[in-house]
Parts: C-alpha cells; structure tokens; sequence
C-alpha cells in the first residue's frame, strides 16, 4: 500500500487530509479536558454517592423536603425555559429582522444576564419585586406577590435563561431568506400559515439547543435565585440551595446524593431533547 | 397530453396592463412613470443593467411591493390593492426559495396543501397533481429528495413546479437562470420556451442577459434607471434601437462624437454619409456596430485608423483600430481575405449607423435613422 508516510494508515481512518496540522494535539487536549474538568469530578460525585447505593438514593429522594426542592427545581425550570424560548424568540426576530435606532444596544442588553454577577442579578430582582419595590408595590396592590415565593424564583430563571435562546436563534434567522416567505406568500398561504409551515421548521433545531441550554442552566442557578426565592422550606426552596443547606449541617452524603439525583435527571432530559432535536434536523440543512 | 393537463383549469392568458407605475426607495426612484400592456400569453422579458428597476417592476406585478403611484391591471381588473395572496402569480425566485424542509413533492403540493379548507382539493388529487408536475418538470421519482440533494437545475425545476400547482394567472421569473452554468442555462432557456408553448401562460421574465432575452421573448422591455427605454420585439430592438442606452445595451455598439450642420455630419473635419434629414444642427452621436464597419477601398471611407491588433474569431478577424482625430479604438469585424495588416493605414466606411443629435440638456435622446 503505498499510504503518506506523514499520515499512519491507523490515524487516517480519524482525520481528513487537512492543511492544518495537529489532530493529535488538539484531540489528546480534548480528551484530557473532558477527563480531567468535566468527567472526573463527575465521576468523584458518583463514587462519593455510591456507598448509598440505589436504596440509599430513593431514600434520600423521597424525603418530602428533598422531594419537594426536587420538584421545585426542575418544574420551573422548565416553566422558565418554555417562557424563554417564546420571548427569546421573538427578541431575536426583532433584532434580526428589522433595523432601527439603537438596534445594536439593545442587542449588547441581551447578554447582560450573562455578564452580571448572578448575585447582583437576584439582589436587584428581590429589590425590584419585594412588596414595597417599584413592581412589587403595584402587583401587591392586586394582591399578587413575586418575590418570596415560587413565581420570584420563575422571574430569575427567566432573566438569566432568555440570552440562550437569543444567541442561539439569531444566526438562524439571519440565514433564513426573506423569499422564503415571500414563496410562501405567492403560493396563497397566510401570515400564520407562512409562520408555522415554512419559517418554524428551519429554527426547530436551534430553538431546542436554546431551550436546553437555558433548562439546564437553570437547573444548576444558585445566585439569582437565592435571594428572590424566600427559601420556604417544601415551597421554594431549590435543590442547589438544599445542597448548601446540607453540606452546612456536614451532611456530605445526603449532599452528593442530591447532586447524583440532579445530575440523572439533567443527563436523561438534555439527551431527550437532543434526540428530538435529531430528529428534527432530519432534512439536511444546507 | 398530460402537460397540458398539467395546468388545464387555469385561466390561461392572462392581460397585464401597467398604468404609470412609480416606486421610490427612500431618495432613489426604483421605477419612474413605468407603463406597459402585456398580451394574453406573451412572453415578455424585461432586460436591464442591475439597478435598472427590472426585478422591483416583477415585483410590482407580483404584489410583493406595492407601487407608490399607478396601478396594476390583470384582464382589466384592478389589482394595485390585491394582496399576495389573492393574486395568483406564480413566481420564481432568483435562488428558487425552495423549502428546505419540504421534501420536493412537499414544496411542489404547497400551494394546495395551504388552501382554506372549502377550495382544499384532497389528499389524494394533491398527491396526484404532484406526480403529474413532477412528470411535466421530468422530475419523476425524485418526489421524496429535500432540495439540499438536487442540483441547480432541478431545483429551478422545482420551483417552477411548485409555482404551476397553483394554476397561476401569470407566470413571473426572477433571472430564471442567473445562479445555473452556462450549458444548463442552453438547455433551460429552451426547455422554459416549450413549456410557455405548452401552457400558454402570460410570462415575464426578469433577465441582465440581452442574449437570454433576445433568444427567449416575445418583446423585450429593456429598462434603465427606474424608465423603460424601449420596447419591442427582438428585430426592432437590434434594427430600431430608440435611445443610445439600448443601442448600447443590446449588441455591441461603437459610439463616436459628432457634429451636425448645415445637414451635414462631421467628425474630426472629415464628413460622414449619414442622412441628417429633420434632425437639428449641433452636437450629436454616431453608433454604430462591429459589423457594420467595414475596409473601404483606398481612397474612399468614411474615416481612416490605424490597426492596432489583430485577433482570430469563429466568423474572421476581429481588428482593433486606432481612429484619426479619436482619442478611443474601436473594433471591426473583417472577412479573412479583406483583413488588414497590423500597424498598416486602412480607411474605413459605415454601411449602417444611428445618429442621436443632443438635446438642449447635453443628453442624446432623440432617434435619427442614420444611413
């Protein structure tokens, strides 16, 4: 066989001849980071978890408090992420499609909750939202209350989640043609029609990336959310926060088998969604 | 035939008229004072640089722009206000805007599958539309490709299909073959005629190929700035041109500055034998084609050169030549055995020319018939 001598027969079957040396480089890098940053403390969780065994772990998730955070954790979080992925939508087709003063702040605004510290973000909220802030005062006027209680904690996941969603849509939907719709248009399809048949489609993928990039980062928020929550024990208390609250009293087991919980249910919806979102893109995008 | 069956129950022939249509994006006139009528199952282009307002005139008739003055008529009803939606035009877009989501019998079925509920035909008469269009587009069997697996002559080919579903009143083409390579483009040009043939829809297609346009059309509306600046069949385009721009535009064209008195036509102190009759005295512009230029007899001539090169064509020799008194060459087409030699001395004589005295502005718009 007469194979390149620079290019071993074994490591061809890895990387396309390429002008740009340093397969091996760059891979041996992504397999130590992946290793040592993400997989090993992972892993550390589940042998520290471990000694539980499954019994363990059942225990620990059905203890009403842990139940409780559990499920206020990963419900408004997704609640959070549903609100997200219809207004970061629409945020994003606003400042791809049209163009008008002060476009570009606005769109430097978008990724705020990103740069702020989480905290800054939750002290501000709680202030804003408490009864007697600028918009709780109003809403408490008609006795709605947003801060303390689960809906505070719906507000922070909804503020630091929306920039995933816009980020992430954007680029698609400065790709997509304006013809597109015009086609559509010709062909005697209405506004709504046009919408949902012709331009939801080819944003599918990318909203789902959105929605779960803004799922799971509320899941893991601490920051925000703390201070607009209350911390209700069984209410609104989030399961990051039980964490602390555990690790606190030196309750390192119930800690990591709250974290090994958390981090089955993430692994199992975040492939969920990539499955679906494989499914979707089905059609071979161009 | 099933091609035809293809489009039958659509109102074919439809009549265009354009009324005074003006379009203004901003500061810059798109159109300006734009008529036009279209016969029933005309195939008509509009031809112009880029920029000219041709693509913003399709789009007038399409209903995707609504003009800012004048109106649109199909077969003498008004439609300036119709939206979109209602005006069944068949539109085919520069890049085709294909769904690419859409399997192609999906993009193609579109058209019907979006009706209301009442004019819906069923699944099964959508299906069977679509397998009779993908027969016509010589498409069959490719129903269930997505676009991304086609090739840019199928996808035009789609498009047009999906266009067609809707038994469209007026077949609109937006450079039909703009984005294709040159052989595919041959093909097209007179695959997209047998089916204009076949439907007998009214057609306009967009185009900045005066070749496409002349091969293709009916009439040619050649278009320039916003204004149309004429508009004919191909013949009176090549043989009539009305203004210095299409002369230019359509066909290769050599222009040299003149200057009319007395009836008589001079340029550099030498006279030229172009008829002047009713045209006023003054500044003025000679064209004239490669063509119709040829070496004069010693002698006799219109004008004399020098050549400066020589170059091999298909028909003869192609010679650049040096005009006396000019500061610009210009090229002639020669017959082999009247070629000259190069750096020679050859005088030269019009056969046929076009003379368009200026107008008080400075700008030569006025039509002389020339020799």
């Amino acid at each position: 066989m007469t194979s390149p001598s620079l290019v071993g027969k074994n490591a061809r079957r890895f990387a396309a001849p390429s002008v740009i040396p340093g397969f091996g480089l760059t891979f041996g890098y992504t397999l130590i980071y992946l290793g040592v940053i993400v997989l090993f403390p992972l892993a550390t969780l589940i042998w520290w978890s471990s000694g539980l065994g499954f019994s363990g772990l059942y225990a620990i998730a059905s203890e009403p408090r842990v139940a409780a955070s559990l499920r206020t954790t990963f419900f408004i979080s997704f609640a959070a992420a549903v609100v997200d992925l219809f207004f970061g939508l629409i945020v994003a087709w606003v400042l791809t499609r049209y163009d008008f003063p002060g476009r570009r702040l606005l769109d430097a605004f978008v990724d705020l909750p990103f740069a702020l510290p989480t905290a800054v973000a939750g002290i501000s909220l709680a202030a804003l939202y408490s009864p007697n802030g600028w918009f709780g005062a109003p809403l408490a006027d008609y006795d709605i209350k947003i801060a303390f209680t689960r809906w505070g904690i719906l507000v922070a996941l909804i503020f630091i989640g929306l920039p995933f969603v816009v980020r992430t849509v954007q680029p698609i939907i400065s790709e997509l043609e304006a013809e597109l719709e015009e086609a559509s248009a010709t062909l005697g399809a209405g506004r709504l029609q046009t919408v949902i048949r012709v331009m939801l489609p080819p944003l599918a993928p990318a909203l789902l990336t959105g929605f779960a990039l803004a799922f799971a980062r509320s899941i893991g928020e601490y920051g925000s959310v703390i201070f607009i929550a209350g911390n209700i024990a069984y209410v609104s208390e989030i399961a990051p926060l039980l964490i602390v609250v555990k690790l606190e009293q030196y309750d390192v087991p119930g800690a990591t088998g709250i974290a090994t919980i958390m981090l089955a249910i993430s692994f199992a919806a975040l492939l969920l969604i990539n499955l679906v979102q494989a499914w979707s893109r089905r059609f071979g995008h161009v | 035939m099933d091609a035809l069956a293809a489009t039958e129950g659509s109102k074919r022939g439809t009549s265009i008229r354009i009324e005074g249509v003006e379009q203004d994006f901003g500061a810059f006139p798109a159109l300006r004072d734009v008529s036009l009528h279209i016969q029933p199952g005309e195939l008509v282009a509009l031809l112009g640089p880029s920029g000219s307002g041709k693509t913003t005139l399709l789009r007038v008739i399409a209903g995707l722009n609504s003009p800012d003055r004048g109106r649109i008529l199909f077969d003498g009803e008004n439609a300036t206000n119709l939206p979109v939606q209602d005006r069944h035009v068949g539109m085919v877009f520069q890049n085709y805007a294909l769904f690419k989501h859409m399997t192609v019998a999906d993009n193609i079925g579109y058209g019907l599958r979006v009706r209301p509920r009442r004019t819906r035909p069923s699944r099964a008469a959508i299906k069977a539309r679509v397998t009779e269009l993908l027969q016509f587009v010589q498409l069959d069997g490719l129903g269930g490709r997505y676009p991304a697996q086609l090739s840019g002559g199928q996808r035009q080919r789609v498009a047009l299909a999906r266009a067609l579903a809707i038994e469209p009143r007026v077949l609109l083409l937006d450079e039909p073959f703009g984005a294709l390579d040159a052989r595919v483009r041959k093909d097209l040009r007179r695959w997209l005629r047998d089916i204009h043939k076949q439907t007998g829809l009214t057609t306009v297609f967009v185009t900045h190929d005066q070749d496409e346009a002349m091969e293709l059309a009916d009439r040619v509306v050649v278009l320039n700035e916003g204004r149309i600046e004429q508009i004919g069949t191909p013949e009176e385009l090549y043989d009539r041109p009305a203004s210095p721009f299409v002369i230019s535009f359509v066909g290769e064209a050599v222009a040299l500055p003149v200057t009319i008195s007395d009836g008589h036509v001079t340029f550099g102190g030498r006279e030229l034998h172009i008829d002047t009759h009713g045209l006023r005295s003054g500044p003025a512009r000679v064209f004239f084609r490669p063509a119709d230029i040829a070496v004069a007899a010693e002698g006799s001539g219109d004008l004399e050169g020098r050549v400066e090169s020589l170059r091999r064509t298909p028909a003869g020799v192609r010679a650049t030549i040096a005009i006396d008194g000019y500061d610009q060459t210009l090229e002639i087409d020669s017959p082999l055995e009247r070629s000259a030699s190069l750096g020679g001395r050859v005088p030269l004589s019009l056969a046929k020319a076009r003379i368009f005295p200026a107008d008080e502005n400075g700008d030569y718009v006025n039509a002389g018939d020339g020799i």
